[in-house]
């Protein structure tokens, strides 16, 4: 009937939050999804925004890599879907 | 010790509107002054916060127009950001930006983010640019920046847009295809110009493979725009056989 269009946004959209939480910029960095193993760097995640807060799913196998919920006292910061985070060390 | 070596949260700064130009009869370019800027690449984009007089807040985000700024000298260096907005129709922040926002306003904005959907002028390769609708704003951060290095390396802009009074930037798109490096091809879906050999159309491989960098010339290329748009032409460039890795997209909803 009506037309599928993707609902979700890429790890860029996620950079502004991110960026209040950690002290460099995460878009760039390698992750490594929990689910299935596969890297890639964030900024090729499907990133939803009209989930309550803002989550981040792996394009490989759809699990939530991380997710940010925003409260107006406090930040909650899930990072249960990533095995690590590679950022590159400033030359 | 050293202050500036801490790093602090991003947080939202206070920016004044000091120009609003008309693009299109939908879109225009927001010049901001934001006093504690630190600079930005080409690509970046910002978020910009609105506060109802209820409190309620709604943000989105927006590409940088101005090339990079930050350090040495030449134009987008300073305080001084410009956004570029298109106007989406019952939408709650954008006609906001379009239609109501005038100089002298304030402006809430965090920022600069984003270090993967960049270009630098020092980065090697040919860069590909394929733009649709609003798509087109920090590809145009990034020609201007080319602009701004004078750098020869080989640039290309495939502009996909509905008619052409909807062109963002034409004069100066325009301008810089005079350059050697630079090569811009519009591609119309809806209504093409009168003298426009290709009849109104969406891109399709053959467009693709006959005005973009070919997988043998290794060139970076940068999608943006609406969703649809971006897994549309990422996925042709696959199939055309380009890296996955050196395709960059950005999705803007
Ligand atoms: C990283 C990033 C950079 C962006 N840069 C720019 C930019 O430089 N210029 C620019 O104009 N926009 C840009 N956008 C899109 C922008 O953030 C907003 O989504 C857009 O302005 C619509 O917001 P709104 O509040 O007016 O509409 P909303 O209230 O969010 O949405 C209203 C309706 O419009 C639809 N809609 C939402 N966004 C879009 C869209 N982009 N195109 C078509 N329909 C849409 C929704 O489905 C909804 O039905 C960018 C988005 C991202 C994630
Ligand atoms: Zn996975």
């Amino acid at each position: 009937m009506t037309v599928e269009v993707p609902t979700y946004l890429d790890g860029n959209a996620a950079a502004g939050v991110l960026r209040e939480i950690f002290a460099v910029d995460i878009t760039a960095a390698i992750g490594r999804c929990a689910g299935c193993g596969q890297t890639g760097v964030f900024a090729e995640t499907r990133v939803y925004l009209d989930a309550p807060g803002l989550v981040a799913r792996c394009q490989g196998c759809d699990e939530v890599l991380l997710r940010v919920v925003t409260t107006p006292a406090d930040t909650y910061l899930d990072l249960r879907g990533l095995t690590y985070l590679r950022v590159p060390n400033p030359a | 010790m050293e202050r500036t070596a801490i790093r602090r949260r991003l947080t939202w700064q206070a920016g004044t509107v000091t120009e609003v130009r008309a693009e299109t009869a939908s879109a225009r370019t927001v010049v901001l002054d934001v006093p504690d800027w630190p600079g930005h690449l080409a690509g970046q984009h910002l978020d910009v916060r609105l506060t109802a007089p209820d409190g309620y807040q709604a943000s989105r985000s927006y590409s940088i127009a101005s090339a990079w700024s930050g350090s040495g000298t030449g134009p987008g260096i300073g305080t001084t950001v410009e956004l570029t907005v298109e106007q989406v129709p019952g939408g709650e922040v954008s006609p906001y930006l379009v239609d109501v926002i005038r100089p002298g306003d304030p402006l809430e904005v965090r920022g600069p983010v984003g270090g993967w959907f960049v270009w630098k002028p020092e980065q090697e390769g040919p860069i590909q640019l394929i733009g649709g609708g609003s798509g087109v704003v920090p590809l145009m951060a990034m020609l201007r920046a080319h602009a701004a290095a004078a750098s020869t390396t080989p640039a290309r802009l495939l502009y996909s847009v509905r008619r052409p009074e909807a062109v963002i930037y034409v004069s100066d798109l325009k301008e810089l295809a005079a350059s050697d490096d630079i090569e811009v091809t519009f591609a119309y879906t809806r209504e093409a110009p009168p003298g426009e050999q290709r009849a109104p159309a969406r891109i399709d491989a053959g467009l693709l493979a006959s005005v973009t960098f070919q997988p043998e010339d290794a060139p970076t290329t940068y999608v943006c725009g609406p969703t649809p748009f971006v897994e549309t032409v990422a996925d042709l460039l696959v199939a055309a056989g380009h890296d996955p890795a050196r395709i960059r997209t950005e999705r803007f909803g």
